[in-house]
C-alpha cells in the first residue's frame, strides 16, 4: 500500500492533489481501493456542481459493496474522468494516476486544513 | 473466531480473511473477479470445512428424513444419490438448505450450512427424541475424526483431481451429476455452488492441507468466499440468510421444485404451506441502466413491490444482476424498476438462472 508524500488525505480516504491551473484533483487512496476489493462501477457529480466540504459527490461500487466519495474541500466540480467510469479497475490499478473529479476550490487555503501523509499513514495503521 | 484447518494455506496464500457466520473464511486471494473467471473458465478450489457434515445412522434414518424434510427422501433410491432439500419449521419458514447423501439404508450424510449447524443439530435431535425414532446423529466439523470439505469446480476441475489423486479416479469417474463414492479416505460428491461441474471433496481434515496444496500445484485456483458468491448467484443458487430464512417460505423463494406436496407423505411445515400457498414470484434481475443491484433495494412494478435479495456484479456478464421477490403478477421479460440511492433504474425480469456450465443464459 502507497502513500505518497506530495498529496493531502481525508479520513474518509479520499486523496487531494494540488494542481497548476488552481483546481484540485480528487481520487479515494490505494487503502481505500484495497478494502473494497474489484471495482466495477463509478458515478461521477455533474460537472458544474457546487459541493459542500463533506457532502456526497460520487460512488464507488466493487462486487462486494458500495461506497460514497465525499467532496474534501467546497467547491465547483470543473471536470470528472470519465475514463474510470468506462474501466473502473483503473482506481485498482493505480489508484493515484485514476482520479475522479476536479474541484475548483471555494478557498484554496482549506486544502491546508487536510492530513498530510504521515497523519493519513498513522489512521491508517490505527484502523 | 473459528478456524478451518486450512487457516494457515490461506493466509500464507495471501487471503485478505473476513467473517462468515463466526468462522474467519478467505474473501479473496487479490482479485475475487479473477477467481471468479478461474472457475468459470479453468478450474478453482473453496476450502468449505465451516460447514457441517452430519452422519446420520440407525434404522429410522430413512423415516426420520421423510418427516424431516420438506423434499422426498424417497427419491433417494441409488447409493451415493444427493438431494437437496429445505428444512422448515412448524410455521413453514426455511430453517436451513442442506444436501443430503444415501449411502445405505442405516446411513446417511447431511452437509449443512456453517452459521445454521448449532441450531440445525438442536432441531434434528429434538425431532429424533419427539418422533421416538432410533438414529444417531453425529457433526463431523470438530473432534478426533473430524472432516474438511474442499470444492474444486470448473470446466477443468475433475480432470485436475484425477491427476492429484490418481487412485480415486476409478471410483469417481463415472460418477454422475448429483452422485458421490467413497474411494480410500475421500467422499467425492459431483456436486457444487457454482454453475459448473466438479467435485466436492469431504475428507479427514489432517489430510486437507496436504490436498490443497496437491491441487494448488496442479493449478487449481485457490478462490474466496467473494468469487463463490458472485458463481452461485450467477448460477441462480439461493443463498441462506439472505434469499430466504425462517420467516421466508420456500414457496416464495423459488424453492418450489424442492418442496414435495404431492406424495400424501407429512413432514413439518407442509400444513403451513398448504394454508398459506405462494404469494411471490421469485425471479432473476438483469440491470438495463449502469449500476449494481444490492440485497435489500427495492423494487417498484404496476403490480406493486418487491425486494432484491441478493444483488451483484456478475463477472462473466459484465452486467449488474440479481436475484428478487416479486409480486406474483410480474411476469418474465417485464421491464420493472430498482431503487438505488435517489434513483430508479430500469431492470428486465428473467428466469434466476443466469449462466451455466460457461454459458451465459439469458
Amino acid at each position: 500500500m502507497t502513500i505518497p508524500a506530495d498529496l493531502r488525505y481525508t479520513r474518509s480516504h479520499e486523496w487531494l492533489r494540488a494542481e497548476a491551473d488552481g483546481t484540485i484533483s480528487v481520487g479515494i487512496t490505494d487503502h481505500a481501493q484495497e478494502l473494497l476489493g474489484d471495482l466495477v462501477f463509478i458515478e461521477l457529480p455533474e460537472v458544474g456542481s457546487t459541493l459542500a466540504a463533506e457532502q456526497e459527490a460520487a460512488v464507488v461500487e466493487s462486487v462486494k459493496a458500495a461506497a460514497d466519495v465525499y467532496a474534501p474541500i467546497a467547491g465547483t466540480v470543473v471536470e470528472v474522468n470519465e475514463a474510470v467510469v468506462d474501466a473502473p479497475e483503473a482506481v485498482n490499478q493505480d489508484a493515484y494516476a485514476a482520479w475522479l473529479f476536479r474541484i475548483r476550490p471555494t478557498a484554496a487555503a482549506d486544502l491546508e486544513a487536510l492530513l498530510d501523509a504521515n497523519a493519513y499513514q498513522q489512521i491508517v495503521d490505527a484502523a | 473466531m473459528q478456524k478451518t484447518v486450512l487457516y494457515e494455506s490461506h493466509r500464507q496464500s495471501g487471503a485478505r480473511m473476513v467473517d462468515f457466520g463466526g468462522w474467519e473464511m478467505p474473501l479473496h486471494y487479490g482479485s475475487q473477479i479473477e477467481e471468479h473467471h478461474a472457475v468459470r473458465r479453468d478450474a478453482g478450489m473453496f476450502d468449505v470445512s465451516h460447514m457441517c457434515a452430519v452422519d446420520l445412522d440407525g434404522p429410522d434414518a430413512r423415516p426420520f428424513l421423510r418427516r424431516l424434510l420438506a423434499n422426498n427422501i424417497d427419491k433417494l433410491q441409488l447409493p451415493g444419490k444427493a438431494l437437496y432439500s429445505a428444512m422448515l419449521n412448524e410455521g413453514g419458514g426455511v430453517l436451513d438448505d442442506l444436501i443430503v447423501y444415501y449411502l445405505d439404508e442405516t446411513h446417511y450424510r447431511i452437509v449443512v450450512n456453517a452459521g445454521t449447524a448449532i441450531k440445525d443439530l438442536a432441531w434434528m435431535s429434538a425431532r429424533l427424541a419427539d418422533w421416538r425414532m432410533a438414529a444417531a446423529i453425529t457433526p463431523r466439523r470438530a473432534g478426533a475424526d473430524a472432516l474438511a470439505m474442499i470444492a474444486v469446480q470448473g470446466p477443468q476441475a475433475r480432470q485436475r483431481l484425477w491427476q492429484v489423486l490418481p487412485d480415486c479416479r476409478s471410483a469417481c469417474e463415472p460418477l454422475k451429476p448429483f452422485f458421490a463414492c467413497i474411494a480410500a479416505d475421500y467422499f467425492i460428491a459431483r456436486t457444487g455452488y457454482t454453475g459448473e461441474d466438479g467435485y466436492e471433496i469431504t475428507l479427514p481434515a489432517k489430510r486437507a492441507t496436504d490436498l490443497w496444496n496437491a491441487l494448488a500445484q496442479a493449478g487449481v485456483r485457490p478462490s474466496g468466499l467473494g468469487a463463490r458468491d458472485t458463481l452461485r448467484l450467477e448460477a441462480g443458487m439461493n443463498l441462506y440468510g439472505q434469499d430466504m430464512d425462517e420467516t421466508v417460505s420456500p414457496l416464495d423463494a423459488g424453492l418450489a421444485w424442492t418442496v414435495d406436496l404431492v406424495s400424501p407423505r407429512d413432514f413439518v411445515g407442509k400444513a403451513a404451506l398448504l394454508a398459506r400457498p405462494q404469494q411471490h414470484r421469485f425471479c432473476g434481475l438483469l440491470l438495463l441502466d449502469r449500476g449494481v443491484l444490492r440485497s435489500h433495494q427495492q423494487v417498484l412494478t404496476p403490480h406493486g413491490t418487491g425486494e432484491v435479495t441478493s444483488g451483484s456484479f456478475s463477472p462473466t456478464m459484465q452486467k449488474s444482476i440479481a436475484l428478487a421477490r416479486l409480486p406474483l403478477a410480474v411476469a418474465l421479460g417485464d421491464t420493472i424498476q430498482v431503487a438505488i440511492r435517489d434513483k430508479l433504474l430500469a431492470a428486465r425480469v428473467v428466469k434466476p438462472c443466469f449462466v451455466r456450465n460457461g454459458s451465459v443464459l439469458v
